[in-house]
């Protein structure tokens, strides 16, 4: 047996071995690894400590770097923090914290371990305890050694006692009770000379303060002394960031502190300490102008330094300030505009906050405009960025701060072709939003989803679909604002439309079949009107839409033979004449409005027939259900028409045909307005008897288990022929389908070389004809330029000016009620039972609160009765002379410690009364006779206070020391 | 142990004037509390102000990890996994801060700064100042340059719990306790004479007893 463990001590890998068999090893990393743990989950069952102790060392040291779970050597490690050996000790602690957790089982049988280390008389083991504590301790572990952490907290080792100051902060926060017994010494730490000392009790009351600082209100004196005092800038750091949080609750307070604050802010060399200082400022000063134009100061050079880490602070600090001072942000709005082409992007993100913080409705066009310019030049991330910080700035609150919606409606159109666009989703949502809430901006939204419908180049960027889809849906249901009824009808026919996702496409046929249904009636109003006038214009479209779009029309005739041959890839070639007659009348043509011919009208059915038709096979149910409706309503006119046309001259006849009956209906349909919907809606329908929307469907699922949900295309049936085409939004697909795109492409530039209005005209002649150009050309400027000019521009419209030219007046935008958006959840503060007990733990310490005495031993905080103890604080501080009655008791026991019945709440009036004495000495002596009064209400303490001044008063109304006056 | 007396003494009459229905509700309290929590809700509620220390090398292999609060091995790696994806794509004059709150939860920040070939990267929360932090891991590197003279990525691999022992100095569960690199030193060298101490004791006293045994 001892052979063997020596044999074990002599040969076991030591943890530098591991290491470098790592870095040598061939087999690779996982592999060696797990021969390694073989290896120790051997060599840490042995007897011998030194063995077990290097096992669970390389054990550590694998969780650490590679990532190991080593929670089952938890009992090991509970084992070698037992060994009398320091080194074992040590690793058994580290392992401790590095693997523990609330719920490993083992902590149970550290606690006794962890007490006899706490007390040793080697400060390096009550180090290591005191260390491993901080990492682990659990509810009962906090209990039970909260007498021991107490005992180290007056250590006379700096070295411990400062661990032990530190690690009261997981002792309170797992066992507020602790609070009873530790905090007093945890203040008297305050006073420490000890600079390290005092630097860990102010990190301790600093996140203390920072989860509920009313409680610690009454320490302010103490805090305010450091303030004053402290030399060293990582307390000075901590003691700001108290006051940050205790100001806002007691204005005297902060018009105390501002002074000191700004002093130290004039005079640190330590940047650290100066941005803490501009931030408490802006944070928690904000109604003390002095303070603030110091801040502001700062803050504008930091901005201009050549440290990045500085400057984004100084935009940090800028957009703290933008709430309540949006000043300071004009004031350095130079600064901030030249940030959005630093290099450093954290820089640009904030420095784009701010521009996005100084937009009002005067100036929303520019700033718009130029930082939609500039996201075509930058990067795609940052790009992206800005489009999303454009998009819900504008849309704030039902695009509040938009006035002209022409306009804004055109820069969702420019933002969509914008290359990189991940926006899609959003300009989606506006494009349909705004159409549904905004009467008078839908004829300019048909306009641009129009030119996105026609643009060809803009189906094969998969981003966009959404867009598209908006902009297909918007023709459709605004038809009544097109210019030109054609286009629009083509663009959504158009071959390419196979590049669509299905759904997509679903929603073009759909609208494809809107903008078809408003033709025939045009036709059939204007047959009425006019018994059939070729070349007359067409009443309707001269009525909604007084300007004549883009001047994009064209004789119809000529139309209906372009698109056949648009439709046919094998028909390439094109009679020289037609392109003559439509050059000779593309003049009177822009200036009449397009008629529907019967010819035409005759020509669109057939086109829509040939288009759709494939689609009747297709696999995706939306698209076929929706072709194959098109389809049969279109071959029922067509019968019609073609019978109407045989006996042209009794027109009359032809208002009664069934058709036209048919007709009127589904327009009537179409023409109804859509509104925006509540969200809400939902909850204002009844819920019908006998539907139980509560009930438990998790059966359900089980039966349904291991059905496999089938994808959303596999429902249709299978056209096999169309199987690739049913899905083309992959390229790879798109490439597999290059052969008969080659035809069609080919076919549409020829179309639209010839007549360059079906397309968005550009100088898109010249480009090859299989690669259609990027939706939007980024023009390649130089860095610099780029910079100088947004510097320029912004400038300009960052101006706050009010605009003249707003002649035109906001137009009405739905707005609902309620329900306009999605309520957020009520409030974001959670309950924090744990931390309640805390506070009131602290509050019955610090304000002397007896009125229900528990024992520090049992009784974790009484919650109602802290709770009652709050609201009466929170009354006292709105009635500050109430406070000032209260505390008048300056005369007090003087500074000893009472000693052997050092009641803690008796400790933390002295404590009050000190602070008092040394800052408001002239306070009245007018209140002994009300401490005599109070004396007998609290009779249960009377005895151990005889020789301490009973301040009782306080325990019935607490309050903040008026340290402030 | 005369302080243990005192704070005894001092518990003492309160425990008198407890009544028994507030020893009941505190034995139900306590049972209470020990069977709603789970580590989910511990995570969650626990705010440290700093989170985590974690150095790595410029290819993203783990050298130092130090996690403040209790975190599964497997979510510190894909942590440290996102956070170097992050740092790798920064370039070189940049600030040294990134935005955390996507790995490491709300409120949370990260400064990091490069060293030759190693990232020092820290997590912490709004208890801390970003510029502090920055000095903070200046602090740790003198800190380990003292300790090795011109320490290079090969020392804080092979020196593991030497770095530990230097880092649990600086830091002590989650709080700044020390920001004196000759402090630091003092303190880890004697734990280190006294882990060696011990050792040397643990092998003659193991040899005698293996001979006497025999």
């Amino acid at each position: 047996m001892a052979g063997s463990s020596i044999m074990e001590n002599l040969f076991q890998r030591t943890l530098e071995d591991l290491i470098k068999g790592m870095r040598l090893q061939l087999i690779g990393e996982s592999a060696f690894i797990s021969k390694a743990v073989e290896e120790i989950r051997r060599e840490i069952k042995s007897t011998d400590p030194h063995t077990k102790s290097t096992a669970l060392h390389k054990l550590c040291y694998l969780s650490a770097i590679h990532g190991l779970d080593i929670s089952w050597a938890a009992f090991h490690a509970v084992e070698l923090m037992s060994s009398s050996r320091f080194s074992h000790k040590s690793v058994g602690y580290h392992a401790a914290a590095l693997s523990f957790h609330d719920a490993t089982p083992v902590l149970l049988l550290t606690t006794n371990q962890l007490r006899k280390d706490l007390s040793s008389p080697n400060p390096f083991e009550a180090s290591l305890a005191l260390q491993t504590l901080s990492r682990i301790a659990t509810v009962d572990l906090a209990r039970d050694l909260t007498p021991e952490v107490f005992s180290l907290l007056s250590s006379g080792r700096v070295f411990v006692r400062k661990k032990a100051i530190a690690v009261v902060l997981r002792v309170f926060d797992k066992y507020p009770d602790a609070v009873r017994v530790c905090f007093k010494r945890l203040v008297e730490n305050l006073e420490s000379s000890d600079p390290q000392i005092v630097s860990a009790v102010v990190g301790v009351f600093c996140e203390l303060a920072s989860r509920d600082p009313r409680s610690y209100l009454p320490l302010a004196p103490e805090f305010y002394r450091v303030l004053v005092d402290c030399k060293n800038n990582w307390v000075l750091i901590k003691v700001l960031k108290i006051f940050a949080k205790l100001a806002p609750l007691e204005p005297r307070l902060a018009k105390r502190i501002v002074e000191p604050i700004c002093e130290i802010m004039r005079a640190t060399g330590a940047k650290s300490v100066m941005f803490e200082c501009v931030r408490t400022v802006l944070t928690s000063l904000g109604d003390h102008d002095s303070g603030i134009k110091l801040a502001v100061s700062k803050v504008k050079e930091l901005l201009v330094d050549e440290d990045p880490n500085l400057r984004y602070l100084g935009l940090q600090a800028l957009s703290v300030a933008s709430e309540k001072h949006l000043w300071a942000v004009l004031e350095n709005k130079e600064s901030v505009i030249k940030s959005l082409s630093d290099e450093d992007s954290n820089i640009r993100v904030e420095s784009l906050r701010l521009v996005m913080a100084m937009v009002s409705e005067s100036n929303v066009t520019e700033i718009s405009g130029v930082l939609v310019n500039y996201a075509l030049k930058s990067d795609p991330e940052f790009c992206n960025e800005i489009l999303g910080s454009v998009l819900t700035t504008c849309s704030r609150n039902v695009y509040e701060i938009v006035v002209d919606f022409d306009w804004y409606v055109s820069l969702l159109g420019e933002m969509a072709r914008i290359p990189n666009c991940q926006e899609s989703e959003e300009i989606e949502r506006q494009l349909i939003d705004i159409g549904m809430r905004v009467k008078d901006a839908r004829l300019q939204l048909v306009r641009v989803a129009r030119d996105l419908l026609i643009d060809p180049a803009l189906l094969g960027n998969a981003c966009l679909h959404r867009i598209l889809c908006a902009a297909a849906w918007v023709a459709g249901e605004y038809i009544d604002f097109a210019g030109n009824l054609f286009e629009i009808i083509d663009a959504l026919l158009q071959p390419r439309t196979n590049l669509l996702p299905p759904s997509i496409r679903a929603v073009y046929i759909h609208s494809a079949l809107k903008v078809l249904v408003f033709c025939l009636d045009c036709y059939l109003m204007q047959n009425e009107d006019g018994n059939l006038v070729v070349g007359q214009s067409d009443p309707f479209i001269g009525k909604r839409c007084s300007v004549a779009p883009e001047s994009a029309t064209c004789q119809s005739s000529n139309l209906e033979q372009h698109d056949d041959l648009t439709f046919d890839p094998r028909n390439t070639t094109e009679s020289p004449e037609d392109l003559s007659v439509f050059e000779n009348n593309a003049d009177t043509a822009v200036t009449q409005g397009p008629a529907i011919t019967h010819e035409y009208m005759l020509g669109l059915l057939d086109r829509i027939e040939l288009v759709l038709a494939p689609l009747t096979a297709n696999q995706d149910v939306e698209v076929l259900d929706r072709a194959s409706n098109i389809l049969a309503f279109v071959r029922l006119v067509k019968a019609e028409l073609i019978d109407n046309a045989s006996q042209k001259a009794n027109t009359a006849d032809k208002k009664d045909t069934q058709v036209s009956a048919i007709i009127t209906l589904m327009r009537d349909a179409f023409v109804t307005d859509l509104g925006p919907v509540s969200v809400s809606a939902q909850g204002r329908v009844a819920v019908p008897d006998g539907l139980d929307l509560k009930e438990n469907l998790d059966d359900l699922s089980a039966l349904c288990g291991d059905i496999e949900l089938p994808s959303s295309s596999s429902f249709g049936i299978g056209g096999p022929q169309f199987g690739t085409s049913s899905d083309a939004t992959s390229t790879g697909l798109l490439k597999n389908e290059e052969s008969g795109l080659v035809n069609e492409s080919t076919s549409l530039l020829e179309h639209r070389k010839r007549h360059g209005l079906y397309y968005l005209p550009s100088e898109k002649n010249e480009i090859s004809q299989y690669d259609y150009p990027p939706a939007n050309d980024p023009r390649s400027n130089s860095n610099s330029d780029e910079a100088a000019e947004l510097a320029k521009l912004t400038e300009q419209s960052l101006v706050l000016k009010k605009k003249p030219n707003q002649t035109k007046p906001r137009p009405v935008v739905v707005k609902l009620d309620d329900g306009d958006v999605v309520p957020l959840p009520i409030s974001n503060k959670r309950p924090e039972p744990r931390d309640d007990s805390l506070s009131g733990a602290i509050k019955d310490i610090l304000l002397g609160s007896t009125t229900k005495p528990s024992s520090s031993q049992s009784n974790p905080s009484d919650k109602s009765s802290s709770k009652r103890k709050e609201k009466k604080k929170q009354v006292a501080a709105d009635i500050p002379s109430q406070i000032k009655e209260n505390l008048g008791d300056a005369e007090g026991p003087g500074l000893e410690n009472p000693g052997s019945s050092s009641k803690d709440h008796d400790y933390v009036k002295e404590r009050r009364e000190r602070g008092k004495e040394k800052i408001v000495e002239g306070e009245g002596h007018d209140q002994k006779a009300r401490k005599k009064k109070s004396s007998h209400r609290h009779g249960k303490h009377k005895t151990r206070q005889k020789a301490n001044s009973p301040l009782n008063v306080v325990s019935q109304t607490p309050e903040i020391p008026d340290f402030l006056l | 142990m005369s302080l243990q007396r005192g704070c005894s003494r001092s518990l003492s009459p309160r425990t008198t004037a407890v009544s028994t229905s507030v020893f009941e509700d505190f034995k139900a309290c306590i049972s209470e509390e020990a069977s709603c929590q789970t580590i989910s809700e511990i995570n969650l509620k626990k705010q440290k102000m700093i989170r985590a220390v974690l150095v790595m090398n410029t290819q993203g292999r783990p050298r130092i990890t130090k996690f403040y609060e209790f975190w599964p091995v497997e979510k510190q790696h894909e942590a440290i996994r996102n956070v170097f994806s992050v740092l790798c794509s920064r370039a070189e004059h940049v600030s040294n801060f990134v935005d955390a709150e996507s790995i490491f939860g709300p409120d949370s920040r990260l400064v990091y700064k490069h060293f030759a070939t190693l990232y020092f990267v820290l997590i912490f929360d709004s208890s801390e100042n970003e510029l502090a932090m920055l000095d903070l891991i200046q602090v740790f590197v003198e800190t380990l340059d003292k300790c090795f003279r011109n320490v290079c990525e090969l020392d804080i691999v092979f020196n593991y719990s030497k770095i530990h022992a230097i880092l649990d100095e600086i830091i002590f569960g989650g709080q700044v306790l020390e920001t004196s690199s000759t402090e630091v030193m003092k303190a880890v060298e004697e734990i280190t004479k006294l882990e060696a101490a011990s050792n040397a004791i643990n092998l003659v006293s193991k040899s005698v007893s293996n001979w006497r045994s025999r």
